[in-house]
């Protein structure tokens, strides 16, 4: 039996690796995120920079991995650049199945490269390759489509490389895999960045043994059943993320325009409904996912100068992009949403970040906070996308200190230019597209990733919209067990899509097989066990939570359930903390 | 006899679990035991490429072996007599469409057997059982 237990330890400085046996960390905490955390720890010393070479990059994959489907994920940890605590960003696409096969369950890097280089990690050997000649390449697709040329492993590798706002540091870069997948949130990007690392590419052959063959593929058809044949799974499939974006517009959550309000009559216009009509080009899976919830509009535009002279462009779009690029900025002219997008993922940036600090900005603007002397001549407008995309290049390559700050993230520009109040950052981290009431915020301050995904707060707003909402101490309790199993689930490196299908009972039906046996009380322990270190993680480096500050807009704009209480959510982040941190 | 088909790869969404079905046949994960490839026709942008065991009547993989490891199947393509192959790889080399794929611990090919047992787990109608025709 052989579970994936060793680990690469790559130093970036000497061009040296090495691999270790760490079958302690796997066999109590099981993978991903829970073998992460700890790597981390043991990792990066108290107080580093972030951009500095102290600050390790931790890659972690979980025993399902080639195994069964839907847990395709990888998690990276490190220190982030945008909150200055916690990292952690999760990506498909081929990484975690390419990880296992090349032998490992995980990989952690160090050091600052010299000059600019990529990785290429086998199952056979590291090799540090120079990118000296690709430094500087501005968009990750082209990064993409060089490396893919120079390196094997077509069909089983996975690569990941950043663009040119990696390069510069912008503070909420992200690491785009598989051309549309993203180590999005938090600045994994920027760290890349700041090692002179512009890609890595993982590929090998391993097999995986399993502990009973007969079990293994009776428990692999009960979960392939239930996979291809749950409604979610369809809604993921038929429209995507994007389905949720009519259904949010009718609520009332869907926040738009900087949150100032929360539906807009044109939200059909960027529904998942709308795109699929008009531009579904193509569907994408991650590997072993038979969902392919990834949705790509394939965009046919005239140049301008030339007659019948045509690109066609393909670009992903996902509920938090649509969101983010879209109703946030006003943006509801689809074309000119998917151009945004397009531009996003060239530079390769955080879309919600990158959204709600355009958004701050616009809103600056109007209120004149900042004038053209600051945006260099440009005048943001709700809806005015050309003038984003010019924005967008301000961001990456940073001409003056107005810019400068805004690459820093919504907290930063705020505090340098006032507008603390409609900055819709929580932890540092700016918000995801759910204004659903108290407890979607709650989830967003107490999240150890400040994340929708941490403990889906929103998802208990939403059950409240026909039931009565918990009051703040039992909202806290839920947060805080949703958000322990989700470490589970992302240690497993299950998609949370499939939250569903890996119940108790299965997880400890598929971990037997994996060759890792455990109980499901002990899944509960574990699960707030890798919460807690977390935690302790961001507290150590400097994290108060007692210092949370909420954005006043958060409280003047009515969410689905009224208007969002204070009391309601400073009674339940204490509530949280309080459970979180009891014995 | 049957033979694996690939009805239409413009529905593959690259899922692999075609992949991991061929593989899950030894009665293991991974994909080291594969007979069967997706990947991406030049970046996930442009879609995907099946590369499967076209079932060859008169199999160019089989005319390079050295030792007489490959056998014709009856329906098209090949077997492998594993005992008697020594993996030198002649077989890969000279498959057009390169659809011979390595077990690298092994040493030796991964050859499709035409089971059909990949096409029960697409879900997305790319591939079919067919009958083979007769020459």
């Amino acid at each position: 039996m052989k579970l994936p237990t060793r680990v690469l330890y790559v130093d970036l400085k000497r061009h040296s690796f090495s691999v270790e046996d760490r079958s302690d960390l796997f066999q109590y905490y099981i993978g991903g995120a829970g073998v992460g955390i700890n790597l981390l720890r043991e990792n990066c010393p108290e107080g580093v920079n972030p951009l500095g070479p102290d600050n390790p990059i931790v890659f972690a994959v979980g025993p399902l991995v080639g195994l069964y489907p839907l847990a395709s994920k990888t998690v990276a940890m490190f220190k982030s650049p945008l909150t200055g605590n916690l990292g952690e960003s999760h990506a498909g696409g081929r990484s975690a199945v390419a990880i296992r096969s090349a032998g490992y369950g995980a990989i952690v890097i160090k050091g600052t490269s010299e000059t600019p280089i990529y990785l290429a990690i086998s199952d056979k050997d590291v090799k540090f390759r120079d990118a000296s000649g690709i430094w500087g390449i501005a968009s990750s697709i082209t990064v993409g489509r060089i490396i893919r040329e120079l390196e094997t492993g077509a069909g089983t590798r996975t690569i990941m490389r950043i663009g040119l706002a990696g390069e510069r540091l912008v503070r909420y870069a992200s690491v785009i895999t598989e051309t549309y997948r993203h180590f999005g949130r938090l600045g994994l990007g920027t760290v890349f960045g700041s090692k002179r690392l512009k890609a890595i590419t993982v590929s090998g052959n391993h097999g995986f043994e399993v502990s009973s063959r007969k079990q293994y593929r009776e428990t692999y058809d009960d979960i392939y059943k239930r996979a291809v044949e749950s409604p979610v799974m369809k809604k993921y499939h038929d429209i995507g993320t994007s389905s949720n974006i009519m259904p949010l517009n009718l609520q009332r959550g869907l926040p738009t325009m900087n949150l100032k309000v929360t539906t807009s009559p044109e939200a059909e216009h960027i529904s998942g409904e709308n795109l699929a009509e008009k531009y579904l080009g193509r569907r994408v899976a991650c590997a072993h996912c038979p969902v392919a919830c990834i949705h790509i509009a394939a965009l046919r535009e005239p140049y301008e100068n030339e007659p019948y002279f045509y690109k066609t462009t393909m670009i992903p779009y996902d509920y938090e992009l649509i969101y983010g690029l879209g109703s946030m900025l006003g943006v509801f002219d689809e074309k000119a949403m998917l151009h945004l997008i397009d531009h996003v993922e060239i530079w390769g940036l955080d879309a919600m970040s990158t959204g709600v600090v355009l958004a701050w900005a616009t809103e600056a603007q109007e209120k004149g906070l900042i004038t053209e002397v600051e945006t260099l001549g440009l005048a943001l407008k709700w809806g005015d996308a050309d003038t984003y995309v010019k924005a967008l290049e301000h961001i990456v390559k940073q001409p003056n200190d107005f810019y400068a700050a805004l690459s820093f993230g919504v907290e930063y520009a705020s505090e340098r230019y006032g507008g603390a109040d409609f900055a819709l950052a929580f932890g540092g981290n700016e918000m995801p597209g759910y204004h659903t009431g108290p407890v979607g915020y709650i989830g967003y301050l107490t999240g150890a990733r400040h994340s929708h995904l941490d403990g889906a707060g929103y998802s208990i707003d939403q059950a409240a919209f026909k039931d009565k909402l918990p009051d703040a101490k039992t909202s806290a309790a839920k947060l805080l067990k949703e958000e322990a199993w989700r470490q589970i689930l992302s240690s497993l490196v299950v998609c949370f899509f499939a939250r569903g299908i890996y119940d108790k009972d299965t997880v400890v039906k598929t971990l037997e097989t994996a060759g890792h046996r455990i109980t499901s009380e002990e899944l509960d322990r574990i699960g707030l066990e890798i919460l807690r270190e977390k935690n302790q993680f961001k507290v150590r480096e400097g994290f108060k939570p007692g210092k949370l500050r909420i954005p006043g807009r958060v409280f003047e704009t009515a969410s689905p359930l009224g208007k969002v209480d204070e009391r309601y959510i400073r009674e339940s982040m204490a509530e949280f903390y309080k459970l979180l941190n009891a014995n | 006899m049957t033979r694996l088909n690939v009805v239409d790869s413009d529905r593959c969404v690259g899922c692999q679990l075609c992949m991991f079905a061929c593989n899950r046949r030894f009665g293991e994960g991974g994909l080291a035991k594969s007979a069967i490839r997706v990947k991406s026709a030049g970046g996930f942008e442009r879609g995907f490429v099946v590369v499967a065991c076209r079932a060859c009547p008169d199999p160019p993989c089989m005319k390079v072996c050295p030792v007489d490891a490959l056998k014709p199947r009856k329906g098209g393509g090949v077997v492998l007599k594993s005992s008697k192959c020594i993996g030198c790889g002649h077989c890969a080399d000279a498959c057009p469409v390169k659809a011979v794929f390595w077990d690298e611990e092994a040493n030796k090919p991964n050859i499709c057997v035409h089971c059909g047992y990949c096409v029960s787990y697409c879900p997305h109608e790319v591939l079919t059982l067919k009958e083979a025709e007769t020459i």
